[in-house]
């Protein structure tokens, strides 16, 4: 195989592996921006990983198996926000029991469905341009999913940045008070928002059990979620980083394998803790621009609201 | 029958880590039947390595089941956890204890000084007392076999292993295949990507992709989720299971696989502690034992090719042939076992270096 034909492999490949990422990522994003903080990312992917798996054993369908995983993940989502949002618990240690919870649920409803394979999503090979070298199986050779969690990066940021709700979600966040004395629902939005993430969360679960290693396997995320946590900040809650970070994280996770693979002498163990590595490092470099960081980190990222204090 | 009850969960290393801890136990009123426990690293549905322990333990029941209960604890990570709840069996009555996974080497010892009227077997370990005996498998011997048939069916004559950890057993493992493997085919190579986990399906399906982006046509793992197979299937390549037969994920590309089978020994050493002639003694079973088999073969391999394999695996079990027989050369080409000699246990136990047709170096 020619190194032009490595690279695109690679490429392919980086592609294929952030797609989890992106998706519990950017429903984390939004979650973070209405100023509510779930470290539950990891339960609820696990939780839309089992039930997309379960459904689509069941029926044969892999769209029916995405809604379920969405729905899923949305309703894990909302067991925290019923606990932080109108029981005013605290919201990290709630997130933290999410996370414990999703890891045992997802392993009681996976029982049965443990080692019954599956076939992955088919390819959309598209005619002429997934034959291009290098860049064709990387752009044009993915199936749905993949393109649908790329085509979520411009989705999110038009809705939070050029419509009434994403300026009102945002205003949830910055400050709850403000936005709660000019009328607006401020819990209900923040219900919604981490409903969503739930779902994001839970789609990017059911991406890897149903497409990605097409079988269930209990802790099958093996702390995907996270990464996703950290990606969010990492990007400065802005959509595009994401994407950008995902990417990052994916290609160094791909790359260090094939460095493997081709008989380079630099120790696995170095190389496994790369991305992490990558990811701390541009952290560090990001935290030092403060301004930065206070213009982008919603405001009341985390403080509990109760509408009648 | 098992009831399962769901046990407290357990939060790991940087809450990261989150372990959900089951215990399943067999019928209470049974006085006066022999209590055996049996405590597993993994689920028992990873459908390999616990699994493949697990239908020891019903091998037991089915076997001996009215003479014995049994009692299973799954997924116990390894160090201080694990004491607790091998000194939980201890306390509640087990005589006999198997703690299945290396990491629970110091727990084992400790809770078995504790309770000298127990009997503790423990797998993969190397330290021994009164009431403690070990166990393990030479699962290189069937890596030889394995070895054998991907020399003759390589086309690109490039192999691509997935590696967990860079520990003697694996390494022995990639050495007794690559030997057997250039023994058929001397253009033949091996590389060897570490995923740094036993369970990753995600990671280990990246490995199987890089290494078949590099021109591998037959994917060979040391770890213990099918998902190598599922993307060798995919990408029309050969691929050899671990643990136990994962044939169904990938039925065109499955050769076969290297089983890990505890049943007999499992019911010999329950059998042996009821009638009382139980020793703390090491048992490193081969092939010969039937501890380490082979899944069934691929239909798709020539008979020519099966002809060999069966051969070879004979010869091991008669002892004709040994997996590290002189000359075996290091990638430096210096012999490190000279001919007409055959590699020491302590050898193997130890072996920290790559044979001749491997890429790369052992991670140190």
């Amino acid at each position: 195989m020619s190194d032009f034909a490595v690279v695109g492999s690679i490429l392919a490949a980086m592609f294929a592996a952030a797609t989890p990422l992106l998706f519990a990522a950017l429903g984390e994003l939004v979650v973070e921006k209405s100023g509510v903080l779930n470290l539950g990312v990891e339960g609820m992917m696990l939780v839309g990983a089992v039930c997309g798996f379960a459904v689509t054993v069941q029926t044969g369908s892999a769209t029916a198996g995405f809604v379920v995983a969405a729905l899923a993940g949305a309703a894990t989502g909302s067991l925290f926000a019923v606990l932080t949002l109108f029981l005013l618990a605290n919201q990290v240690a709630t997130g933290l029991a999410l996370t414990l919870f999703g890891v045992g649920l997802s392993a009681l409803i996976g029982q049965g469905f443990v080692g019954i394979p599956l076939e992955g999503l088919p390819k959309l090979n598209i005619p002429g341009l997934s034959d291009l070298p290098v860049v064709g199986q990387a752009l044009f050779g993915q199936d749905v999913m993949v393109y649908l969690a790329i085509a979520a990066v411009p989705l999110v940021h038009l809705f939070l940045y050029r419509s009434r709700a994403g300026l009102v979600l945002r205003a949830v966040g910055e400050n709850h008070t403000a936005a709660h004395a000019l009328g607006y629902k401020v819990l209900r939005i923040r219900f919604l928002a981490v409903m969503f993430g739930g779902a994001m969360a839970g789609l990017g679960g059911a991406f890897l059990s149903m497409d990605y290693t097409p079988m269930w396997a209990e802790n099958m995320t093996s702390g995907r979620g996270w990464i996703a946590l950290a990606l969010v900040v990492f990007a400065t809650w802005k959509p595009v980083r994401v994407m950008l970070g995902a990417w990052l994280f994916g290609g160094v996770t791909i790359l260090q394998l094939h460095v493997q693979g081709m008989g380079i002498d630099v120790p696995s163990q170095l190389l496994s803790m790369l991305p992490y590595l990558a990811t701390v490092l541009v952290l560090v470099m990001i935290s030092r621009d403060v301004a930065r960081i206070r213009l982008n980190a919603p405001a009341c990222l985390g403080k509990l609201f109760h509408p009648d204090a | 029958m098992n009831r399962r009850t769901m046990g407290k969960t357990l939060l790991g290393l940087a809450g990261a880590a989150a372990v959900a801890l089951s215990v399943g136990a067999g019928p209470a009123h049974a006085q006066d039947k022999l209590k055996v426990g049996f405590v597993y690293v993994g689920p028992i549905s990873d459908h390999g390595y616990s699994y493949q322990h697990d239908q020891g333990r019903l091998a037991v029941e089915k076997a001996l089941g009215d003479k014995v209960t049994t009692t299973f604890v799954e997924n116990v990570p390894e160090g201080a956890d694990a004491e607790r709840v091998i000194e939980q069996l201890a306390a509640s009555g087990h005589k006999l204890i198997f703690t299945t996974s290396f990491g629970f080497m110091n727990p084992t010892l400790k809770v078995a000084k504790r309770h000298p009227e127990v009997k503790f077997e423990h797998a993969t370990g190397y330290k021994r007392a009164e009431n403690v005996a070990t166990y393990s498998g030479r699962f290189y011997e069937a890596r030889t076999v394995v070895g054998a048939i991907a020399g003759k069916m390589t086309k690109s004559n490039i192999i691509g292993y997935i590696g967990s950890y860079p520990i003697p057993e694996v390494v022995s493992g990639i050495n007794a295949f690559t030997i057997a493997l250039r023994e058929q085919n001397p253009k033949a190579e091996v590389r060897v990507v570490w995923v740094n986990s036993w369970y990753d399906p995600g990671k280990e399906a990246e490995a199987a992709k890089a290494l078949a982006d590099q021109g591998a046509d037959i994917i060979v793992q040391h770890t213990d989720s099918p998902a190598p197979i599922q993307t060798a299937q995919e990408r029309g390549l050969w691929s050899v299971g671990q643990s136990s037969d994962m044939t169904r994920f990938g039925p065109k590309s499955h050769l076969t696989a290297i089983v890990e089978d505890w049943n007999g020994y499992y019911v010999d050493r329950v059998k042996a502690v009821l009638d009382g002639s139980w020793k703390p003694i090491d048992t490193w079973g081969g092939m010969s034992t039937g501890m380490v088999e082979l899944a069934p073969y691929n239909p798709a391999i020539p008979a020519d090719v099966i002809k060999l394999a069966d051969q070879i695996k004979a010869d091991i079990i008669s002892g004709k042939r040994h997996s590290f027989q002189g000359p075996v050369k290091d990638q430096a080409g210096k012999v490190v076992i000279p001919e007409g000699k055959t590699a020491t246990d302590e050898q193997i136990l130890k072996m920290d270096w790559y044979v001749e047709g491997v890429q790369g170096k052992v991670p140190k």
